[in-house]
């Protein structure tokens, strides 16, 4: 994110747009809170009123997968009032003509048309972002998980821009991360095209820097991404090692990723506990919690800190980087390191942004990077002055509608993601007998004129069925989903809500689209 | 009785809120929030509080296993080392490097993840290395 989370407690307006940060991101909600506790405005986009839309001032339930053209019935407003920062646009950011050509072709009657808010609202809500003095933007997967997620957030970053509502302290955009530390594996590298840093792997310069620290020819042609290498089981991709992933849970149409697990030559899962992807494997090494390793996380907002080991892993498991180094010796790679402080000063060495983050730095606060140097303080927020790139760029985005709308033999919506007692597939909170106290069985949320339709009570059956599979759940009855729409949280093994998602992709970033896809609804048989 | 409180970072989402690990006897029995991090400041959500829960689990995979016809069995350290770099070794030589790929995880640290991709670049000359950002 380009701020830091304690710097949303003096937005004056946050817009959170496909985030439920209020289950998602308690903690990060709490600094939403504290930011309406001192006047600020609390707008939120989602097609479900969340727990997030519960609490906030205003909540616009958009049709999904509407995101662009809400947006862009937003900025023709601002646009028309006058309400843009033309002051920052000239002097920070290029590529303003064709944007408004875009803008221009846009009316907020036709917006909302679209996205089936009124046009009324669209302006008001477009003047409150637009007119505060220091807004943010807070967005998660509801932005991302469609077919044109990336385009989702050009058009985020675009309205940022078009207001000059970046490159300040309490501004920006708040990309909320889901994993503890996917920021840290994407800044490492854990990327097809990007060595640690973000250093492409097809610059000629960069790579000859790697060649020569990890003394290996290196390749210039980016790799494939899970989901393409899951589809190319055992044609392109023979030989596959899964560290702590659970693909067999994670990826949309499950059924198909099952058969393609099994397709691989040799399979390698290293985990903690027997996922539904390591029934899949060869081999299986036992790998450490968080609780048995040392090491670093970086969080959402760039901030290296310290993971301490507690105890020893159990029987003879092994902590991870003693794994990753006896195979890599294995292989022939010298991977001598002492322990991960040795392997940090590496990461020093050739990833400039974290140059000065080590882990005698690290002890209380952590450090966000960029953090180039030793004397460096780490960086609260980005943009400030100049973008990194020199000059801010408006692109426009293309809106594409997404891939699989509900027709006559799948009349509904279905939406997957978390709720507040269970992390992504449950492998771990499925196991902690706080959290299976508070739920513990799947559930649809469905609105209470559909339940009644359907003749199904509070925790009845309901079969769930897609042109991918089908299963059963308990129904949740609440009015915060639509009529027609029904929204399952995909911690659950037992009834894997990825049997049912369409993995249709955003061709550029690659992401699957969750959060729309048709399905058909009918009282189950319990 | 030996007890004491370890300083770590929570392992859920992407918050990364400061907590104490209470450990007793070898064992994490509690978890506390840090007054002193910068992020939480003091507070945990439900997840957070709950974090020591799985650490012991009985379902925790204690040793290297080896597929054998339906079934797993157990196989030493050395076995299973020296099988996963013969394997994808032999597939690198059959079928080129291009046919191995990894997936790194989202939720190990920093320097695991630094050391899978390079294992996958350095060790088969391909850039076949992803995790699960998109998911």
């Amino acid at each position: 994110m380009t701020n830091s989370i304690t710097d949303l407690a003096g937005s004056k307006c946050i817009f959170i747009i496909g985030s439920n940060a209020a289950e998602s991101h308690p903690i990060i909600m709490g600094e939403i809170y504290k930011a309406m506790d001192a006047g600020g405005v609390v707008i939120v986009v989602d097609p479900r009123r969340t727990a997030v839309a519960e609490n906030a001032h205003i909540h616009l339930a958009i049709e999904p997968g509407t995101d662009i053209p809400l947006l862009a019935g937003m900025m023709r407003h601002i646009m028309d009032e006058g309400l843009y920062n033309a002051e920052f646009i000239e002097e920070r950011v290029e590529g303003f003509e064709e944007f408004r050509k875009f803008v221009e072709g846009w009316t907020v009657e036709e917006a909302s048309r679209q996205c089936g808010i009124e046009p009324s609202m669209i302006r008001r809500v477009a003047e409150i972002y637009a007119k505060a003095d220091e807004s943010a933007v807070v967005y998660c997967m509801g932005i991302t998980q469609h077919v044109c997620g990336s385009d989702n957030v050009i058009a985020l970053c675009d309205l940022t821009m078009l207001c000059g509502h970046v490159g300040t302290e309490h501004s920006g955009l708040y990309p909320l991360r889901g994993q503890n530390n996917v920021q840290g594996a994407c800044d490492m590298g854990a990327l097809p095209n990007v060595y640690p840093a973000y250093q492409p792997v097809a610059d000629p310069d960069i790579r000859a820097k790697f060649e020569e620290a990890w003394g290996r020819p290196l390749s210039d042609k980016p790799g494939l991404t899970v989901v393409e290498m899951v589809r190319s089981a055992g044609s392109k991709i023979r030989g596959l090692f899964i560290m702590a992933e659970n693909p067999a849970l994670s990826e949309p149409d499950v059924n198909h990723v099952v058969e393609s697990l099994r397709k691989f030559d040799f399979l390698v899962v290293q985990d903690i506990f027997m996922s539904e992807t390591a029934r899949f494997a060869d081999l299986v090494l036992p790998g450490s919690s968080f609780a048995e390793k040392d090491g670093t996380f970086t969080n959402t907002e760039r901030r290296f800190q310290l993971v301490r080991k507690a105890v020893d892993p159990p029987g003879s498991a092994k902590d991870d980087f003693s794994i990753l180094c006896l195979l890599g010796n294995a292989l022939g790679l010298n991977f001598n390191y002492e322990s991960p402080a040795d392997v940090m000063s590496e990461i020093n060495r050739l990833a400039p942004p974290y140059g000065g983050i080590t882990y005698d730095r690290l002890e209380r606060q952590g450090l966000q990077w960029p953090c180039p140097n030793e004397e460096h303080p780490g960086t609260r927020f980005l943009h400030q002055g100049r973008f990194t790139r020199g000059k801010g760029l408006f692109v426009v985005p293309n809106h594409v509608a997404p891939k699989e709308l509900p027709d006559e033999d799948y009349p509904w919506y279905l939406s997957t993601g978390r709720m507040f007692a269970h992390y992504h597939t449950g492998t771990l909170t499925r196991r902690a007998k706080q959290l299976d106290r508070e739920v513990s069985r799947p559930y649809g949320e469905i609105n209470s004129e559909d339940a009644a339709k359907l003749g199904v009570g509070e925790g009845g059956a309901i079969r769930v069925t897609s042109r991918r599979g089908s299963i059963v759940v308990d129904a949740k009855i609440t009015d915060r989903v639509r009529k027609g729409s029904i929204f399952i949280p995909f911690h659950f093994a037992e009834a894997r809500a990825n049997i049912l998602t369409n993995p249709a992709l955003d061709p550029r970033s690659k992401t699957p689209e969750y959060k729309v896809c048709a399905v058909r609804v009918e009282k189950g048989e319990s | 009785m030996d007890c004491r409180f370890v300083r770590t970072t929570c392992p859920f989402c992407g918050t990364g809120c400061g907590m104490l690990l209470k450990v007793v006897d070898g064992r994490v029995v509690d978890t506390l929030p840090d007054r002193e991090s910068v992020v939480g400041r003091g507070h945990l959500c439900i997840k957070g509080w709950s974090a020591h829960e799985f650490v012991h689990h009985p379902d925790r995979l204690t040793h290297p296993l080896v597929k054998k016809g339906d079934s797993f069995e157990r196989i030493s350290w050395e076995e299973a080392i020296s099988l996963a770099a013969e394997k994808f070794r032999g597939i690198a030589e059959q079928y080129g490097n291009d046919a191995i790929g990894g997936f790194s995880s989202a939720k190990c640290t920093n320097e695991e993840n630094y050391l899978f991709q390079k294992l996958i670049r350095a060790g088969f000359q391909n850039n076949n290395v992803d995790h699960c950002a998109r998911l």
